[in-house]
């Protein structure tokens, strides 16, 4: 490969890697103010799991930008393993919401019912949903960014 | 340069569209609260009252007998009665959400078939601890609370299980659901929600009804 076509390649990869950790960053940043919106404006109080998935978003909209000025593709490391660890509670937590998971291991015991669900979108959409779909995007999108390009 | 225009335009557009949304949902909940039709939501003649019929502050209590709060806020609401002998009504809704509560709630309301309905609401929010112990209602619990008010137990469940009981409870929760009430204890002062919850926010909204009324 010529050198001159190499470099052009690797920057078409960076390119795409900026846009999809841009991606992640709208994601991110759009579920910690509708999180937001939840409990401090519709006045919703949090559940614990619900917590314990804020506490790996939130970071992210602040993270996700000290990678892209200017683009580090290095980002993915210490991203990836905050919103995979969310995405995991938030699986925990669509499985208790649809009873796959038996109440006595619910780990609520004071506050909201973590199985209760606050609302309900089209019969179906849960914000335990809604989380888990952001940090399946959110996951996705990092690791493809992992492997175009560190390629 | 291109990158950090598309990214601050795209913050400043999702902070605006938090902010838009805020005050579009603000202003909707405020029209909502002054509907005629929230009114009617509100006051059904079904609901235990206790205070006179004329007095001219009404005061709705969405309630669950299970809910911790509402143990709590029950005597300071019973002060601010006694502290306006006379002016002030309340009247009682109920709002189950804890697991097992619509039980206890029916159970309540088959002991108002025996006119005893608020010393059974006082002894089970009395003895809450001890028949939900961490926020989970345990039905066989409840009936040793109820022991010694002079009830016919037998009578109590029998009739728990009637249906215009059911038919009140439902009515109260599909009203609680149409009102947004999410959490207990949800007041009404005369029709208007506490702007935020707390005991002064309640006192003051009750200070403001009695002064209106009661010039």
């Amino acid at each position: 490969m010529i050198p001159d076509e190499h470099g052009a390649e690797r920057a078409r990869a960076q390119e795409l890697g900026w846009k999809l950790v841009f991606a992640c960053w709208l994601i991110a940043t759009s579920s910690t103010l509708g999180a937001l919106f939840f409990s401090e404006v519709m006045d919703l109080p949090p559940c614990v799991l619900c917590w314990y998935q804020r506490i790996f978003i939130f970071p992210l909209v602040l993270l996700l930008p000290a990678g892209l000025f200017p683009f580090d593709p290095k980002v993915v490391r210490y991203t990836l393993p905050l919103s995979a660890v969310g995405g995991s509670i938030a699986v925990f937590h669509v499985l208790l919401t649809y009873g796959l998971i038996p109440e006595r291991i619910r780990p609520c015991t004071q506050g909201v019912p973590c199985a209760q669900n606050q609302i309900e979108w089209f019969g179906f959409v849960s914000i335990p949903l809604l989380s888990l779909i952001a940090f399946c995007i959110i996951n996705a999108l990092l690791l493809v960014t992992h492997y175009k390009v560190s390629k | 340069m291109k990158r950090r225009t598309l990214f601050i335009t795209a913050a400043v557009v999702l902070v605006a569209a938090f902010a838009a949304a805020t005050l579009v949902y603000q202003s909707r909940k405020a029209d909502s609260s002054q509907a005629l039709a929230r009114q009617a939501l509100l006051v059904r003649d079904h609901a235990p009252t206790v205070g006179p019929a004329d007095a001219k502050v009404h005061i709705v209590e969405f309630l669950d007998p299970a809910c911790e709060t509402c143990r709590s806020f029950y005597p300071f609401v019973k002060r601010m009665m006694a502290a306006n002998p006379g002016k002030i009504r309340v009247s009682v809704r109920y709002a189950p959400f804890h697991k097992n509560s619509d039980y206890v709630v029916k159970v309540l309301e088959a002991t108002r078939k025996q006119g005893k309905y608020w010393e059974s609401l006082e002894a089970l929010l009395a003895a809450q601890p001890g028949w939900a112990p961490n926020h989970s209602p345990q039905p066989d619990l409840v009936w040793a609370q109820l022991a010694g008010l002079g009830l016919d137990l037998d009578r109590v469940r029998q009739e728990t299980f009637d249906a215009d009981i059911a038919r009140i409870v439902q009515q109260d929760i599909a009203d609680a659901k149409a009102l947004g009430v999410t959490q207990t204890p949800e007041f009404f002062v005369n029709g208007k929600p506490m702007p935020s919850f707390g005991y002064e926010q309640l006192t003051t909204l009750v200070n403001d009804a009695l002064a209106k009324a009661y010039p």
